[in-house]
């Protein structure tokens, strides 16, 4: 919120500074062509959130599953979620998502499968498996702050391995691990940003676009700012609001 | 003849180098009340976890009721487990803590579970609890609470270690009054703990641990007034003068 306020202020600052160098006329809803060109930016919002919470989704469920074997009492089991999460933690956003757009298909092809990959599923998969190496640490770490007695008292009363963890370990768990799950989720809707590079039309794609055609960088660009602002605010406070909901539902020993 | 409830002939355990269990060998009959105390270290746990597979062992043999236990079947839930923690489940109300088991391992209904549940909690003595969450009991109240959800799994055999070394001093009677109930009901027992007068009326068997060795064994009379060993000597008089 502060930020926003710093932001508003900047902004304000630099408008009254001199006439030249703004020209929000490119975005003034108040014309006709400025609240076309609003629309036309705004308009990548949908596709912007939509590859975020699936990222987010998918990523939540492949760090699940690349968590659990990393509490293995097994020493392979733990190799296993260590290289994983070394492996995909290392490689950077960008060449991966060439690697998975360009290349993907053609490791595809050549075992005679024929699946093309578009820009939104390119960005989907990069975004999900490059941020499952972090959400399979927050598990992990999460997973891990539940005493050990928690699991072996629920063994003794003939629970099984996955009943433990669903009905015992993860409900526990999950407190614990919603602020960095959520911080996560905020860090892949700015990451979305680069699905742009590789044509996709969410909220960056449309600025580039835009800015190609009325040469305004400067408030086009200020405008995408405010929007990912928007997006990442909506977020923090919905998470907030269900991290007291929760708080409140178990204020546990 | 029936099969001994417990029978562990010669168990050595090591965690990595140090050997924590050294050629246990220890019968148990069904009914029977069995005591264990020694000092701190010495592996009583580890005997009762090695019991119900909470911890495997590497050599020797372990036999519930005649049948060998190996590493690889599962913890079993015909083996009640009290711990000196509790661990009650914190994210559950009692009632939840006491029909989980009976509900997802046994297959139960929750109607059926629940009948069940609250014939235990009457048995600990606190069936006005139900619905409250665990963290909202007094630590006498909780330790209840785990029992009547061990019971609640109707085990042929109860483990405890340390039962009430979590708890304030005025809270211990209550623990070992339900303990001591359960015992007169018949039920085959193991307990690890250092209240001597609860092992006096309850043993049929005191056990002493010392360095992962039974040093001693006997029944209560013979234990308390005439110990062989030097070192169950030096410990009861320790013990017992608190
Ligand atoms: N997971 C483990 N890894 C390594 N060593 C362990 C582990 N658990 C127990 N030990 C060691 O094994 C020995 C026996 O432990 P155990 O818990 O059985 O003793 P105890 O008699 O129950 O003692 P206490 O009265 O303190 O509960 C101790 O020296 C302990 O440090
Ligand atoms: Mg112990």
């Amino acid at each position: 919120m502060r930020l926003f306020v710093l932001f508003a202020a900047l902004l304000a600052l630099s408008a009254c500074g001199s006439g030249q160098v703004w020209g929000w006329y490119v975005i003034d809803p108040r014309t006709a062509q400025g609240w076309t060109n609003v629309r036309f930016l705004i308009s990548g919002m949908g596709a912007t959130i939509l590859l975020s919470v699936l990222a987010a989704a998918i990523s939540m469920s492949v760090g699940l599953i690349v968590a659990l074997p990393g509490l293995s009492d097994r020493r392979g089991w733990r190799l296993v979620n260590r290289v994983y999460v070394e492996f995909i933690r290392s490689i950077p956003l960008l060449p991966m998502l060439f690697w998975v757009f360009y290349g993907l298909p053609i490791i595809f092809r050549s075992f005679g499968l024929n699946i093309p990959i578009d820009a939104f599923w390119g960005a989907v998969i990069t975004l999900a498996i490059s941020d499952s190496a972090f959400t399979a640490e927050i598990y992990r770490a999460g997973i891990q702050s539940i005493a050990r007695g928690q699991s072996e008292a629920a063994q003794t009363i003939g629970l099984n391995y996955w009943q433990t963890m669903r009905y015992v370990i993860l409900p526990q768990a999950l407190r614990r691990i919603l602020p960095p799950l959520a911080n996560q989720f905020i860090y892949i809707v700015k990451m979305s940003a680069f699905a742009s590079v590789i044509g996709m039309q969410e909220l960056t794609r449309r600025a580039n676009e835009l800015v190609v055609t009325e040469y305004r960088p400067l408030e086009i660009y200020s405008l995408l700012i405010v929007e990912y602002l928007v997006l990442v605010l909506i977020i923090s406070f919905f998470v907030r609001w269900l991290e007291r909901r929760m708080g409140s539902d178990e204020r546990a020993a | 003849m029936t099969e001994p409830a417990i029978e562990m002939i010669g168990v050595d355990k090591f965690f990595g180098d140090f050997q924590v269990l050294k050629g246990i060998d220890l019968t148990v009959q069904r009914g029977e009340k069995v005591v264990i105390c020694g000092p701190s270290g010495s592996g009583k746990s580890t005997v009762v976890r090695c019991i119900n597979r909470l911890e495997s062992h590497q050599a020797g043999t372990i036999r519930l009721n005649g049948e060998t236990v190996t590493d690889s079947g599962a913890i079993r839930s015909d083996v009640g487990m009290v711990f000196q923690q509790f661990n009650l489940f914190p994210h559950l109300t009692v009632l939840e803590n006491l029909t989980l088991g009976p509900i997802k391992a046994l297959g139960l209904s929750r109607k059926e579970a629940e009948i069940r549940a609250r014939k235990y909690l009457e048995r600990v003595r606190i069936p006005e609890q139900a619905d409250k969450k665990p963290s909202h009991l007094s630590g006498g109240q909780q330790q209840r609470v785990a029992i009547a959800r061990s019971l609640c799994m109707e085990p042929q055999l109860m483990l405890f270690d340390e039962p009430t070394s979590a708890l304030d001093p005025e809270m211990i009677s209550e623990v070992l009054d339900v303990m001591t109930e359960l015992a007169l009901d018949g039920m085959t027992m193991v307990v690890v703990t250092h209240e001597m007068g609860f092992a006096r009326k309850v043993a049929d068997q005191m056990v002493f641990m010392d360095a992962g060795e039974i040093v001693e064994s006997g029944t209560p009379a013979a234990f308390f007034d005439a110990p062989k060993s030097e070192r169950c000597r030096l410990f009861l008089s320790q013990i017992l003068k608190h």
